[in-house]
């Protein structure tokens, strides 16, 4: 038997190491580990609660929008105070536009280059003017020497599957990409201010009304957004799906998933969000279970904490002891949460599947086509693994974008009737508790808030990859990354790329993982909610 | 045709193929040498600087204590582009986000850029100082650090984690997260060290940095906390696009409300910038669309050494803003609007304590210019 480690891990967000155990060519177990933390919440205890939406963003550099606007849900909770529907509009616009930014990321510059090979498509025989020109750039970048981040990858490995032609064309799509996901930023820092870290959602709503300019800015921005998404993004999905097919029951995992929902309505009820509320157990469709806070439990039998039963978060206690990597014993900084004491995958996939099951219409149709176009008509189980999470992120990003057109349309409508609030004000009370759900492009996002003496006491986050790049609990469950590497092929452990993609298709963020607690102070983190 | 001629053209032809004609190219060198506080004449120049690199410049970017908001900024970038910046100018020889090599082959990158040498060295994300809290490729982040600082030939610190420890390392500092200048002080390494503060970077900042080395092969002239001047050398509220609100007493007291509509002043709902130095109001964020105070966010003060703990209580007004001749700290303020007359010297005066209270006057600038 074979170990393999991989440290770092690259493409994506944050420093993470995975073990694998190879026999007969086949992963038999796996490791995930956490290898940096940051204490935030130790860092806004005794603050004043309104700069938490600041400092969360901070978390995380790639969905600081997200951290942020859960963070002002938990005070908006606590404090009683709800933004007025332009301000919920303009909040879900600016998320809105940081998920279509952060697929389009993942898509050509975390994900794809585990899928198409660079260097062959300098063997492509292009007609098109345009794609000889990138061709000859890509030759002269090549023959220079100086690869910068294309150097000593896998090329040529024998699971790069595309042809030379669709390879050159991936490459250009990858160049164009990089100014997409630029110009999605600009629409989140049309109303955010700026991107990343967005300076106009605090509790209450959004400090400004958008003029004239910003809204006529907007649309077009948006409809040039659309217009690459249906054109360019889906084609090279469906260019690039077929010759990976074969993939598609690759990196199952447990078939567990949980959304809390985003993008909300303007009833506020978290089933009737864009993306709603929802969990699915062991792929059994189309059963959509409630997600209530209440079931969630972290486990720390093999996180570097001192043992503890598994408790909500609310209640958590968090004992932090780093004695060494033992992936018998002890092996990571993230904790194991469990939903009814079950392992749960996050992200768009879930999202996609909760919707889908939930019966929402756009999300439906969508999957409904996709089912068809790949000849499995009525059959969401194939898409567990990693295709479907590659297809659900492009589904989600198209699905996102038509959304966001609407929301620009209903707020201009608002506009025109005279209704121009954005923000309600409120004062911070002497003791509040309050809970923020959402969703950040890599999955379920929760913050707890508990204020008194109009100051933080406590402060708690359940973010997307700690779901996701877990250890296994007490019971010896694997993580979900764990486990969808299990049974995975590799045909060359010196050039793992299988297992690259694996990871990958959960587009770990590991800044948001391993941030919870102070080693040193052995600090008791003690939160109740009412 | 000349030598010369020849590498421009086929200089122009690698940027043809991304759907930049030489007028772009020329438009995106002029909008640099305002960046650089240059005259639009050296834009000619730094075409031709460019045009005429034969090798690209190596860069060994390092992520350490960080959220990645560094690198997606810097992704950001309008002029010129990432796709330019990694393509055409600069050799990103290890940035662990965007790099395809993984594991091994990865720390064999970093391997081989140590031996090579020669390379701008990056750094993303304050430094933990605690045993096992930082690793990269089973080592401790300060020690990565060391490896690599040696053989660089500069240093940027890029941010608010990688100048002083930006937010993780706000008190009571969980990771005891150092920046990058404590870490060089700590390990005894001397190195050209440029500090860009903010959180995050703005990546034409970066890109300014970088293009100024290139073109005069040497790190711009520094303020004394190790900030290009070109960059750090006005308040925000020196060139705010609301600063004529505040000399005429106009101020925003609720968000999203009339006044905020009509652009009126944040500084009473807690903005920062007659204290944070930073060109912010003229570069902006995000090809310029828009900028914290534009969007009626208040400033937080993030382009400062010690930013967070130095502006904590992002809402509370700044205190310490006592306006000569009118009297009182803050109420100083609410006032302006009542005595109109004196509104531009108040203004004038607002600058003169704000420069006295973060510890700076134009002539300390002048007299540490430069020096590190």
């Amino acid at each position: 038997m074979a170990r393999i480690t991989i440290d770092p891990m690259t493409r994506i967000e944050g420093h993470l190491r995975i073990d694998v155990e190879i026999e007969g060519g086949q992963v038999k177990d796996a490791w995930t580990t956490g290898t940096l933390f940051r204490g935030f919440e130790i860092i806004l205890q005794g603050r004043d609660p309104r700069d938490a939406w600041h400092i969360t963003q901070r978390i995380c550099g790639v969905c600081p929008t997200s951290h942020g606007h859960t963070s002002s849900m938990s005070m908006d909770d606590a404090f009683k105070v709800r933004p007025p529907d332009n301000g919920r509009i303009i909040r879900n616009i600016i998320e809105g536009a940081q998920f279509v930014h952060s697929h389009i990321l993942w898509f050509y510059h975390l994900n794809a280059l585990d899928y198409v090979d660079v260097v062959s498509a300098l063997k492509a025989q292009p007609k098109e003017a345009s794609l000889k020109k990138v061709q000859a750039k890509l030759k002269s970048f090549v023959e220079s020497g100086q690869l910068g981040p294309f150097a000593n990858a896998y090329w040529g490995h024998p699971e790069y599957k595309l042809s030379p032609e669709v390879n050159l064309i991936a490459v250009a799509h990858y160049l164009e990409a990089l100014e997409m996901q630029a110009k999605a930023a600009q629409v989140s820092a049309l109303f955010g201010g700026r991107m990343p870290m967005t300076m106009t959602s605090p509790p209450g709503g959004v400090t400004h009304v958008p003029s004239v300019d910003d809204l006529k800015n907007y649309l077009f921005r948006v409809k040039e957004l659309q217009a690459w998404i249906d054109n360019v993004f889906i084609n090279d999905l469906l260019a690039i799906a077929p010759s990976y097919l074969y993939a598609a029951g690759v990196g199952k995992g447990h078939g567990n998933f949980l959304s809390w929902g985003v993008f909300e309505d303007a009833s506020f009820d978290p089933k009737k969000r864009l993306l709603p509320r929802g969990a699915i157990f062991a792929a059994d469709f189309p059963k959509v279970h409630d997600a209530v806070p209440g079931d969630v439990t972290e486990d720390t039998s093999h996180g570097w904490y001192k043992n503890s039963k598994p408790l909500n978060p609310a209640v958590g206690v968090t004992e932090p002891e780093y004695t060494g990597y033992d992936s018998n014993k002890k092996y990571t900084w993230a904790k194991a949460p469990r939903l009814q004491n079950k392992p749960m995958e996050v992200g768009a996939l879930a999202r996609m599947l909760v919707a889908y099951a939930s019966g929402q219409p756009t999300a439906k149709k969508l999957i409904d086509d996709t089912l068809k176009a790949i000849g499995h008509p009525g059959q969401p189980q194939v898409l567990l693994g990693i295709v479907g999470r590659i297809a659900a992120r492009t589904l989600e990003c198209k699905m996102v974008a038509d959304a966001m057109l609407q929301w620009g349309m209903d707020l201009i409508e608002n506009i025109k009737k005279g209704n121009t609030a954005v923000y309600n004000d409120y004062t911070i009370p002497d003791k509040a508790q309050g809970i923020g759900l959402w969703e950040a492009p890599r999955g379920a996002l929760g913050h707890w808030i508990d204020v008194d003496g109009k100051k933080i006491k406590n402060y708690q986050c359940v973010v997307p990859t700690t779901w996701n790049v877990c250890p296994r609990d007490d019971n010896g469950v694997r993580g979900p990354i764990e486990e969808a590497l299990v049974g995975t092929k590799v045909a060359n452990a010196e050039k793992p790329l299988e297992i690259l993609r694996v990871v990958h298709s959960f587009d770990p963020c590991l800044a948001c993982t391993v941030h919870v607690i102070h080693p040193e102070s052995n600090r008791i983190m003690d939160f109740k909610v009412s | 045709m000349s030598k010369k001629d020849e590498v421009s053209k086929q200089f122009l032809e690698a940027l043809e193929f991304r759907g930049i004609n030489r007028r772009d190219f020329l438009k995106y060198c002029g909008a640099t040498a305002a960046l650089l506080g240059l005259s639009e004449g050296y834009g000619p120049k730094i075409a031709a600087a460019l045009e005429k690199a034969t090798t690209r410049q190596p860069v060994v970017w390092l992520n350490f204590a960080s959220d990645s908001g560094c690198t997606e900024a810097f992704i950001k970038a309008t002029y010129p582009s990432p796709a330019e910046v990694i393509l055409d100018i600069l050799s990103v020889d290890y940035n662990e986000t965007i790099m395809a090599a993984a594991g091994k082959q990865a720390e064999e990158l970093l391997e081989k850029s140590k031996k090579t040498g020669g390379y701008i060295l990056i750094v993303e994300g304050g430094i933990p100082t605690k045993k096992g809290h930082g690793m990269i490729g089973n080592k401790e982040m300060l020690d990565v650090f060391k490896e690599m600082a040696g053989p660089a030939v500069a240093v940027l610190a890029i941010g608010s984690c990688a100048t002083t420890g930006g937010v993780p390392a706000a008190k009571p500092n969980p990771s005891q997260i150092i920046g990058t200048s404590e870490a060089l002080k700590k390990l005894g390494i001397s190195k050209p060290l440029v500090n860009l503060d903010l959180c995050p970077v703005n990546p034409e900042y970066l890109v300014g940095v970088v293009v100024n080395y290139l073109l005069l092969g040497k790190i711009p002239e520094l303020d004394q906390h190790g900030r290009p001047k070109m960059f750090y050398g006005q308040t925000i509220h020196d060139n705010c696009e609301r600063r004529a609100h505040f000399d005429a007493g106009r101020f925003v007291e609720k968000f999203g409300s009339a006044e905020e509509g009509l652009g009126y002043c944040l500084y009473k709902m807690g903005c920062k910038g007659p204290m944070t130095w930073s060109a912010c109001p003229k570069i902006q964020y995000n090809a310029r669309t828009s900028w914290c105070i534009k969007a009626g966010g208040p400033c937080i003060g993030c382009a400062e050494p010690g930013w967070t703990d130095k502006f904590a209580g992002f809402y509370e007004r700044l205190p310490g803003v006592t306006i000569p001749g009118i009297g009182g700290v803050e109420k100083g303020a609410d006032s302006i609007g009542t005595v109109a007359a004196v509104a531009t010297a108040a203004g004038i005066a607002i600058h003169a304590v704000a420069t006295a209270a973060s510890g700076r006057t134009k002539d300390k600038d002048e007299k540490d210019g430069g020096k590190k």
